[in-house]
């Protein structure tokens, strides 16, 4: 992975800020958009997006906090949320969670030390008839189990290698 | 050429429709058999995907469900000609489950191509926007409101009524929103529709915008559904194209362009409020009503915001005319509702209906049952804010005012089932703990009385104080719904009371570590 200097930064927010200039409140959009290419929000965004957009720092460090989709610490090269919410818990969900922070060995909200994996949870991906459900790298998976997202994790890792915690 | 049909929908691409559409490519390019194989959105009937038919002079035959490896099997055994096979269901449009439904939202999803344009047309796609073009503005909201028809999104709010409002503030500058933002476990309605239908939405769209004077609609869709977003993203695209929207739309002279945006993981963004402030770049932080969004909306402008299913209602409305509409139903439940079949359910998926059938033959005639085969202890209709209702009270008919009779909602139709596994405590203090997570700050009583509620039933099943903390948790409940600015912390008491009413046992002990 390459290391992102401020100079990258304030082009990436410079471009992202020009492509969505014209449109109505735009902040949101444009940080949804920064994130998109650089995978997370570092911290150095708020500066620079709010002096792009014409507004404070608060404003921009407000919205970035208020929504879960933002993350200011890189993230592993897989993302995988896991739906707890009613549907899918009435299918066993919560047993997946559990066995899915055992394999990984890490909780909800972080990513594994070597930059792998990090996990989520989410309250429902619209695939209640078919829970559990799960979303990995942004591709819905119905009835799940931990084999079943294993199976995804690897071939979506395809030769990374995967440390299964003891 | 033979047309295979494989839906494209993300339900049925979570269990494997893009593997089986490959096979049958692959599989057809090996015998040098030409199909012509349509990605199709979801029949609804989400039990049985991956469901492949093949279009037969009978009818459109059904297979189902089909695991990629079993591709070259059922080729072989002929299913390119509807052949007998253990996964042959007959004609599709024949199944009960098919026949026994009216679809209006779902008229054209499972049938078509959901991004062809001559497939929209060819199956009476923009007959409702045609004939609002061709009737003065006031005489199509006078039109939705002979209907009947009420918000979707939960509220169940008159649609006319809200237009009327829009419609009678003077401004230069209006809007209509889509409240896309499908938040409710259990939910999934607006996702197949914006999967499989998306013209029909940006149609309901353009003729709210049409009846009371907008020019931008924004769609307010949540990021959890990527797939929704790509397909919609791309009907918004051929729409312009076509001549549906833009500066001229169909050519009558009136103007009008969609906009999709994307929410940010935030439950609380779909109180419309919330998505008004997060369509205008800002933390979603509830609004105080009055003002109310349809006088002062999004950037203070007078706002229409409808849910999805409220829109692609109206182009039905439009088409077939008010009173048709409004024949169906019951009481003031008026028209169809797109019932969501889920959980611990043998047959999950969306059955649309007139309103007024039994929630008990929802979940059990139709439904199955539970999927695990286990007895059916309690179902949660609604979504995370509605009640918990116990198996021997199912007999409910579907309409709002018989729902708050019975103690609970309908919400946005979605039904989920659980079996006598399910520990009643644990849920009312999931209810809590989401509450936790997703309540947007603004007042006390959401913010902090959920946090304290995880604890009192924590507390609870603890043995701790039992009396005690269970007077604290109704003070709690009483105080959430008297003091919270918005359902959220208004009704996060719902499930946990009638969990605590159905089945006080389940708050005596409960694991360790759950
Ligand atoms: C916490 C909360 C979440 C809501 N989530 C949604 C939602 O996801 N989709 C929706 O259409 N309405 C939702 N609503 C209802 C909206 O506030 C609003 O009533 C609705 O969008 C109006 O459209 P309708 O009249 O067509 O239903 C929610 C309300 C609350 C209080
Ligand atoms: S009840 Fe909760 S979600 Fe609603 S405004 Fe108050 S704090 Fe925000
Ligand atoms: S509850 Fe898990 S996908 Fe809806």
């Amino acid at each position: 992975m390459t290391i992102q200097t401020t100079t990258d930064l304030q082009e990436v927010v410079e471009a992202v800020v020009r492509e969505h200039r014209d449109e109505r409140g735009p902040l949101l959009v444009v940080l949804q958009d920064i994130q998109r290419r650089m995978g997370h929000l570092d911290p150095d965004v708020v500066p620079l997006v709010a002096s792009a957009l014409n507004l404070s720092r608060a404003d921009v460090h407000g919205v970035v906090t208020f929504y879960h989709d933002f993350h200011e610490a890189p993230r592993g090269a897989v993302t995988i949320k896991l739906c707890r919410a009613e549907a899918c818990q009435s299918m066993g969900a919560e047993a997946v969670v559990a066995e899915v922070k055992d394999l990984l060995g890490i909780g909800i909200a972080e990513t594994a030390a070597d930059g792998s994996v990090s996990l989520d949870q989410v309250f429902c991906l619209g695939n209640c008839a078919l829970g559990p459900a799960a979303q990995i790298n942004g591709r819905l998976y119905g009835r799940v189990d931990r084999d079943t997202i294993l199976d995804v994790l690897r071939s979506d890792l395809q030769g990374e290698t995967l440390s299964e915690a003891p | 050429m033979i047309t295979v049909y494989v839906p494209c929908d993300s339900a049925a691409l979570s269990i494997g429709a893009d593997e089986v559409a490959m096979a049958i490519e692959c599989e057809a390019a090996l015998l040098g058999l030409e199909i012509d194989l349509v990605r199709n959105g979801t029949r609804g009937m989400l039990w049985l995907e991956p469901l492949v038919e093949v279009a037969t002079p009978a009818g459109r035959i059904g297979y189902g469900p089909v695991r990629p490896e079993a591709v070259a099997d059922l080729i072989a055994a002929g299913l390119l000609d509807g052949a007998d096979h253990e996964l042959n269901l007959g004609v599709v449009d024949e199944l009960p489950w098919m026949r026994d439904q009216q679809r209006l939202c779902l008229a054209r999803v499972g049938i078509t191509d959901p991004l062809s344009p001559e497939d929209y047309v060819a199956n009476g796609g923009n007959a409702g926007l045609r004939r609002a073009l061709s009737m003065p503005p006031a005489d199509v909201i006078a039109e939705v409101t002979e209907s009947g028809l009420r918000g979707r999104g939960g509220a169940g709010f008159p649609a006319g009524i809200k237009w009327k409002t829009v419609a009678d503030t003077e401004d230069d500058l209006k809007f209509v929103c889509c409240n896309a933002d499908e938040g409710d476990s259990g939910t999934f309605a607006d996702r197949i529709v914006m999967e499989g239908d998306p013209f029909s939405l940006l149609e309901g769209m353009t003729i709210a915008g049409y009846a009371v004077g907008a020019s931008e609609g924004y769609i307010y869709l949540r990021s959890e559904y990527p797939d929704a977003a790509a397909t919609t993203g791309q009907a918004i695209e051929t729409a312009r194209e076509q001549g549906w929207l833009g500066d001229d739309v169909l050519g009558s002279g009136f103007k009008f362009d969609i906009h999709l945006r994307l929410g940010g993981g935030a439950y609380i963004c779909g109180e419309e409020t919330s998505m008004l402030e997060s369509l205008e770049g800002k933390r979603g932080m509830v609004r105080a009503k009055p003002p109310i969004p349809a006088i002062t909306g999004l950037f203070g402008r007078p706002t229409v915001v409808n849910n999805v299913l409220t829109l692609t209602s109206v182009g039905a409305i439009l088409a077939d005319g008010g009173q048709g509409y409004a024949a169906l139903g019951l009481d003031r439940s008026r028209g169809t509702q797109v019932f969501q079949l889920a959980g611990n359910i043998k047959h999950g998926g969306v059955f649309e209906s007139a309103f007024g059938i039994s929630l008990e033959k929802l979940v059990n005639e139709y439904g199955g049952g539970t999927l695990s085969g286990r007895p059916l202890r309690t179902v949660q209709v609604g979504g995370p804010l509605g009640q918990y209702i116990p198996a021997d009270g199912l007999d409910i008919p579907t309409d709002y005012e018989a729902f708050a009779a019975a103690g609970a909602m309908l919400g946005h139709g979605g039904i989920v089932v659980f079996d006598d596994t399910v520990n009643m405590a644990s849920m009312a203090r999931f209810a809590m703990e989401f509450c936790v997570a997703e309540s947007c700050g603004k007042c006390t009583p959401c913010r902090v009385g959920s946090v304290r509620g995880v604890e009192t039933i924590d507390k609870i099943v603890a043995g701790v104080d039992r009396d005690r903390n269970l007077t604290l948790l109704n003070d709690l409940c009483d105080l959430m719904v008297d003091g919270s600015l918005c359902a959220m912390g208004g009704l996060t008491p719902n499930p946990v009371r009638s969990a605590l009413q159905h089945f006080p046992e389940d708050f005596s002990t409960l694991e360790a570590g759950q």
